[in-house]
């Protein structure tokens, strides 16, 4: 029973960083139908961001984690600006491929930068090493951390979303673009801004998962930003609910393959349910279904 | 002889009733015209007929060579093969292709060779391949498309694209012929031209013909049964005068107040 | 002579017979030596690889990120073959049982997906290739994580050039074929196609089956070529390479297909020297792409005799003026 508690706490912890990633690709394709490929790299330099604060200068945890959020808020906005922005009208593919090609400019970017060995958060100190027990639990503060940066974020996401004037916006282009246009909203600031939202997200989970996991490298973004996009996937992607909600049923699956499972397989079971949601309802949990009109 | 028969044809999106207990009934070698407002079910009822669409409930039935076929719930492909055949409201030709190439694509199920003929131009592929392209041109010759076989189809003019789209669906030896508003965006010209074109290819195709149309003067002239259709349902059938005076038709296009002049 | 060059086809006959006859005299006399042979494999294997995802997903329409998958399964399906049968016999029945086994996953991986559309169906097929890895990734036969080495080496220019034409030959052939028409009219309007009587899904099925046939052959031949086989050769990376090549040539035109893998590798060659800037180069060179052509170099065109006759009429003309 303590190893079930522990291992589904340690699945919220996963789920909050999965669901934060998620939340990023879901409203981005909600509002231009795009997989933003470069999005688990904006994660990757979030880190990175995060670790040159806490390093180089030497800041503490929260200076940081704002700094890493800024950060890639406005680097969101610039690769929409710069990338994808022209691609407005162009065919699924060619906007795929710039996708795929700012990812990698990321990605190897970084690397040229900063080198691709992995490098290790310094220790952390204070109440971050802090542990509770509860009954033979082990409940690490920055368990809570993790799950408390991402509930406030996701409450503030969901508030900005259903109460703000550009919430509202976000939800009318994602309906449809023209009518909205057509309403006197502005389209190019409102997809920045969601941009600008699912990138702060991005960095936050960035900066989060280096202080837990302790290592960084380049590279890092790939199979988290995968399994956050089939997270979105499996709760409706271009639902926000859905991808907390897929977030959190990834993390904690894929910590009870790897606890009570064979943790090689791991990976392919989160990819098994991503086929089997998209034979059995590609739109997903929180999904509706749309139809072709002929 | 009916060769299409539909009974209590319903079809439901959710919470909305598209077409909504449809009796139906057209007899081989007709003439038919399906009227109704915007929005009234016409095209959805040419989409359950067709296959595009999966009947909530309800039965059609499609009667050939003396053989009753039910044709609900079968893939669009199938009921083409059956001998059904359709246009579309919004021109879909392949409009990338050339026009020879679009009536080839048609002319796909007279084709006599397998993937491995394709993969090494055996000579059966060669044989069919030259039997093909004839029957395609001839074809092309009947609709006067014949000069413009090798132009894109998107290049035509848009007179041209919507013969094209019939020559099409003519291509595969249908039957029944559903035509879905053939003469929209046509000047009087061009659909006299149209009306001419669709009397002529009834007799010379041995077709039966079930139109779309919201243009009265072509469904006046050349339709033999009219069906109305609003909101789903039937509300009238019958010939061309008997469907002009009938007050409920009258009522649903021109509304109440006009049903009473 | 004139007579002779009338005759169907005769002229591309020549054409391939000079090719393969002028590249290995270039090998045997060591002019492409062994660095050179790396590259001249590459780029066949790529070939092969763009051809046939070009079937899929530029002839088609059919959106695949999973090619790589396919691929792995006829490299190890050959390397296996060939490192308990190491002969020429054994080559040959390890490459084409490796395309056979491909051809079978893509089939069972087309039924239930390919009822998807777009981008669902991208990242359906990049789920599939994902668990190909991973189980290739845990199996003793292919020796997990640490691969496979010392793959018998029967790959030459020969084989390669045999490989990649037929490739080329077969798949052209198809697509001008009334079957091939029918896997056009899917990409250019699958509900029309449907109502032509086109069975779309048995289309669809079919050029995924083929496509992931060829993706097995190149497979075959990069590990009997390269002798040295990982699970993560084949992953996303892979797949999106191979994207990219059929993308930059011009989806729906094979000779694009050719002429980018060519580029692409040669671009790669020599951007060889310049390691770590040459991936930021690379996805630079993609984007700029993508933003300002992204039809392609060929569009869905297909080089033909008749643009170097236009072209060489184009020269006349203006020769004739100075």
């Amino acid at each position: 029973m303590e190893q079930l508690l522990q291992q589904i706490i340690n699945g919220i912890s996963l789920g909050s960083i999965y669901a934060l990633i998620a939340l990023g690709y879901t409203m981005v394709y909600g509002i231009i139908k795009l997989i933003n490929f470069a999005h688990s790299d904006v994660y990757m330099i979030g880190a990175y961001i995060g670790y040159f604060c806490m390093t180089s200068l030497r800041l503490g945890f929260v200076s940081s984690l704002l700094i890493a959020m800024v950060f890639c808020t406005l680097l969101g906005v610039a690769i929409e600006k710069i990338a994808y922005k022209p691609l407005r009208n162009a065919t699924k593919i060619a906007v795929l491929i710039t996708a795929i090609g700012v990812s990698l400019f990321l990605e190897y970017g970084t690397m040229f930068i900063v080198g691709p060995t992995v490098r290790s958060y310094p220790a952390m100190r204070g109440i971050m090493v802090k542990t509770f027990k509860l009954a033979n639990i082990t409940i690490t503060m920055q368990q809570v951390l993790i799950v408390g940066i991402t509930v406030i974020l996701m409450i503030l996401l969901q508030f900005i979303v259903k109460k703000t004037r550009i919430g509202k916006a976000m939800r009318a282009v994602s309906l449809d673009q023209d009518a909205a246009m057509l309403m006197g909203v502005n389209v190019n600031t409102t997809i920045s801004f969601t941009f600008a939202l699912g990138s702060a997200l991005a960095g936050a989970a960035g900066i989060l998962v280096g202080v837990y996991y302790n290592s960084i490298n380049p590279l890092m973004g790939t199979l988290p930003g995968l399994k956050a996009f089939i997270a979105a996937v499996f709760g409706g992607i271009g639902i926000i609910p859905g991808a907390m909600i897929g977030g959190y049923v990834i993390g904690i699956i894929e910590v009870f393959v790897s606890g009570y499972g064979n943790s090689m397989y791991r990976d392919a079971v989160v990819f098994a349910i991503l086929i089997l949601v998209l034979i059995v309802k590609p739109t997903g949990l929180l999904g509706k279904n749309v139809r072709e009109k002929v | 002889m009916a060769i299409l028969t539909v009974k209590k044809l319903t079809k439901s999106f959710g919470g909305l009733t598209a077409v909504s207990n449809v009796n139906m009934e057209i007899h081989q070698g007709e003439l038919v015209g399906l009227i109704g407002p915007n929005g009234a079910g016409k095209t959805t009822l040419f989409n359950l007929l067709t296959g595009v669409y999966v009947p909530t409930s309800g039965k059609i039935t499609l009667n050939k060579d003396g053989k009753e076929k039910s044709m609900q719930g079968l893939k669009p492909y199938t009921i083409c093969k059956a001998g059904v055949a359709r246009t579309f409201q919004n021109i879909r030709l392949f409009k990338e292709l050339t026009v020879l190439d679009n009536v080839r694509i048609a002319m796909h199920q007279n084709v006599k060779y397998g993937l491995a003929a394709s993969f090494f131009h055996l000579p059966s592929y060669v044989r069919e391949e030259k039997k093909l392209v004839q029957e395609s041109t001839d074809f092309l010759k009947i609709f006067k498309l014949e000069d413009k076989k090798d132009e894109l189809a998107k290049n035509l003019s848009y007179g041209e694209q919507r013969h094209l789209e019939i020559a099409r669906a003519l291509a595969t030896n249908p039957s029944l012929l559903l035509l879905d508003e053939p003469a929209a965006g046509m000047n009087p010209a061009e659909t006299a031209q149209l009306t001419e074109l669709i009397e002529w290819i009834r007799g010379e195709f041995n077709l039966t013909i079930l139109l779309i149309e919201h243009d009265m003067s072509l469904v006046m002239k050349i339709c033999e049964r009219i069906y109305v259709l609003d909101y789903g349902t039937v509300i009238a059938n019958g010939t061309p005068d008997e469907i002009k005076s009938n007050k409920r038709v009258i009522e649903a296009y021109l509304g109440e107040e006009a049903s009473h002049v | 002579m004139k007579k002779l060059f009338e005759v169907r086809g005769m002229k591309k006959l020549v054409l391939l017979l000079l090719t393969f006859v002028i590249i290995q005299l270039l090998v045997s006399f060591n002019i492409i030596n062994a660095y050179l042979q790396a590259t001249l494999a590459t780029i066949c294997i790529n070939i092969i690889l763009a051809v046939g995802l070009n079937l899929i997903t530029g002839f088609t329409g059919q959106f695949s990120l999973g090619h790589a998958g396919f691929m792995s399964i006829g490299a190890y399906a050959c390397a296996i073959i060939t490192m308990r049968d190491a002969t020429v016999k054994g080559f040959i029945i390890g490459v084409f049982a490796g395309a056979l086994a491909a051809a079978v996953i893509g089939c069972l991986v087309g039924l239930p997906t390919l009822r998807l559309k777009g981008d669902y169906l991208a990242i359906a097929t990049l789920g599939m290739s994902e668990i190909i890895r991973v189980i290739f990734l845990n199996l003793d036969i292919t020796n997990g994580a640490a691969g496979l080495n010392g793959i018998p080496r029967f790959v030459n220019w020969f084989w390669l050039f045999i490989f990649t034409a037929g490739t080329i030959l077969i798949i052209s052939n198809f697509i001008r074929s009334s079957h091939g028409r029918a896997c056009i009219s899917i990409r250019e309007d699958e509900i029309a196609g449907e109502a032509m009587g086109i069975n779309t899904t048995k289309y669809k099925v079919i050029a995924f089956t083929i496509g992931a046939f060829f993706a097995g052959i190149a497979g075959a031949l990069y590990a009997s070529f390269f002798y040295f086989l990982k699970p993560d050769t084949f992953g996303f990376l892979k797949s999106i390479d191979v994207l990219v090549i059929v993308v930059l040539g011009g989806l729906g035109s094979i000779s694009g297909s050719v002429i980018s893998a060519i580029l692409l590798a040669l671009v790669s060659t020599i951007l060889q020297s310049f390691s770590e800037i040459r991936m930021v180069l690379y996805a630079l060179i993609l984007v700029v792409i993508m933003i300002f052509r992204p039809q392609g170099l060929m569009g869905s065109k297909e080089l033909s005799m008749a643009m170097f006759s236009k072209l060489g009429d184009k020269l006349k003309s203006r020769k004739g003026r100075v």
